[in-house]
């Protein structure tokens, strides 16, 4: 009984990690219809610009972090504002096209100034700290803080999105942007904002990545894959549906990897299917769509 | 000088040409109605001065500047707000967040605000938080001309507002007119249904198939020839 509990616990924790992934995936296609096939790839970009960083000056990964996320926030923008907005229109297949480039351009950009091996962000003693919850169970204090943060980054997320007037032209804009031009809202505006946040989202979801387990340029479309089907599963358009999203793929990993290790990736992949089975529009679809 | 005016306007969705060289002027204070069957180019018309559409520069004048191209989200800010064909609310916005969004592009106060809103539309007032899209069809109407008027406007253009809505609801639409036109805004009236758009216009144009085919004060119009200028001759 115990180790099922425990299990579960991991499982939940690690759907954290997932909707961290996931987050910026949602924001970016929920606000613009863009579908960002390199998102996992900006993610790995990330871990890596936060670990030069913490190598370069010295800091642990979490200041760095601090420091890189206001880059990548400015990268964003640009990124934006420079491509994907060219690549917007009826045609859904430019942006996939493009961001699919984008993808190979920075695996191999990277490979190239990091060369293939693995690496990690050293984050010291609490990689290995635990919380003791009686009962013989016990909680990573790294996979809590992940967990945490992923309730943080949505919570923070939709208080931008339903207190703020900037969060309102978000939400015109993806409603409707012909008629959002008529507020006096600037649609190419917004959705280099949007790129813009959803960067900081992603090294939010790096810094995690790098510090629980070892990275290399090659593992971001993998990372894409798991964020994909958090925010499907979840439903398009919400945010927790996105926490809940994550937390079935790990929970299903979890007690994959329980029957037998060689299963854990797979389960996730079926209890994905099993809700696009069930539930084709995901389990918190938002209202109209 | 006029307020607003057009010099041989031309639109087109495509290879496809919607208007023909429309001349149209819209004095301070006025109420145009412009009518024509569908497809006659009203809707296109509007969509054009608000900057949905390209327009040449020297095409469409507001205030004696010229105007034509310039985008959408800046012509709002210059003082030209369109209700749009079909009300358009935002659907994942509350009743009272498509009127704040309306405000947006708006820099300095004006005469509107939410309360003004309420007052002018006691219906809203009651709904302000409900979803836009669970409102009737006559409150979605209303909703759609206070966020336009949130921007404070100096030129509301109104696509159809009378709609696929009662005849009750719609006096009591056009029963705003005489505020709105008090808090300083001039209008142009898209409409099919003549009678009430002859009622409240100052001058009435008729559009046929892209082209302008009649243009006079309602009371000086006879039946035939808005006949005639509406369906062709």
């Amino acid at each position: 009984m115990t180790t099922w509990i425990d299990t579960l616990l991991q499982g939940v924790m690690l759907g954290g990690l997932y909707a961290l992934f996931a987050a910026g995936l949602s924001l970016m296609f929920g606000i613009m219809r863009l579908v960002n096939l390199a998102h996992g790839d900006f993610i790995v970009l990330s871990a890596f610009v936060i670990l030069a960083l913490s190598v370069a000056i010295g800091l642990d990964p979490f200041l760095s972090t601090l420091i890189a996320a206001p880059v990548l926030f400015l990268i964003g923008y640009a990124l934006q504002h420079f491509l994907l907005n060219r690549t917007l229109g009826r045609d859904v297949l430019p942006p996939l096209l493009v961001t699919f480039g984008l993808s190979i351009i920075i695996q191999n950009g990277l490979l190239e100034v990091f060369s293939a091996d693995s690496q990690r962000l050293k984050a010291g003693a609490i990689e290995t700290a635990s919380i003791s919850l009686g009962g013989g169970i016990a909680i990573g204090t790294m996979q809590l803080l992940t967990f945490a943060s992923a309730i943080a980054v949505i919570l923070a997320l939709n208080m931008l999105f339903y207190r703020t007037e900037l969060g309102r032209a978000f939400r015109a804009t993806s409603d409707d942007p012909e008629i959002a031009q008529l507020m006096g809202i600037d649609n190419a505006r917004i959705f280099s904002l949007a790129t813009a946040i959803a960067m900081v989202v992603i090294a939010v979801s790096a810094l995690y990545l790098g510090m629980r387990a070892t990275f290399d340029p090659s593992i971001g479309p993998a990372r894409l894959l798991y964020a994909f089907e958090a925010v499907i599963i979840g439903g398009l358009g919400s945010l927790w549906g996105t926490l809940f999203g994550g937390i079935i793929i790990g929970v299903a990993q979890a007690i994959g990897a329980k029957i037998d290790p060689e299963w854990q990736i797979l389960a996730g992949h079926l209890a994905f299917l099993a809700v696009l089975v069930l539930r084709p529009r995901g389990l918190f679809p938002r209202a109209g769509q | 000088m006029n307020l607003l005016e057009t010099r041989q306007l031309t639109a087109f969705y495509g290879d496809f040409q919607a208007l023909y060289g429309i001349d149209m002027r819209l004095e301070e204070g006025e109420t145009l109605a412009i009518i024509g069957a569908n497809g006659a180019g009203k809707s296109t018309f509007l969509k054009t001065v608000a900057g949905l559409l390209a327009a040449a520069p020297e095409s469409v004048l507001f205030a004696g500047r010229p105007i034509g191209g310039v985008a959408a989200a800046e012509i709002v800010r210059l003082g030209i707000s369109l209700v749009p064909e079909g009300r358009r609310l935002f659907p994942s916005l509350s009743v009272e967040e498509n009127l704040l969004i309306g405000a947006y592009g708006r820099s300095e106060q004006g005469y509107w605000s939410l309360a003004r809103i309420y007052e002018l539309f006691p219906a809203l007032a009651a709904r302000r938080h409900a979803a836009s899209q669970t409102l009737s069809g006559g409150e979605q109407q209303m909703a759609a001309i206070g966020r336009a008027l949130m921007a404070n406007p100096r030129v509301l253009l109104c696509d159809e507002i009378s709609l696929g809505l009662a005849p009750v609801i719609i006096r009591s639409i056009y029963a705003a007119l005489p505020r709105i036109k008090a808090s300083g805004a001039s209008v142009i009236l898209v409409e099919q249904d003549i009678v009430q758009a002859l009622q409240v216009a100052s001058r009435v144009y008729c559009f046929q198939e892209g082209r302008m085919s009649l243009e006079g004060r309602p009371a000086e119009l006879s039946r035939d020839q808005i006949h005639a200028a509406y369906f062709g001759a």
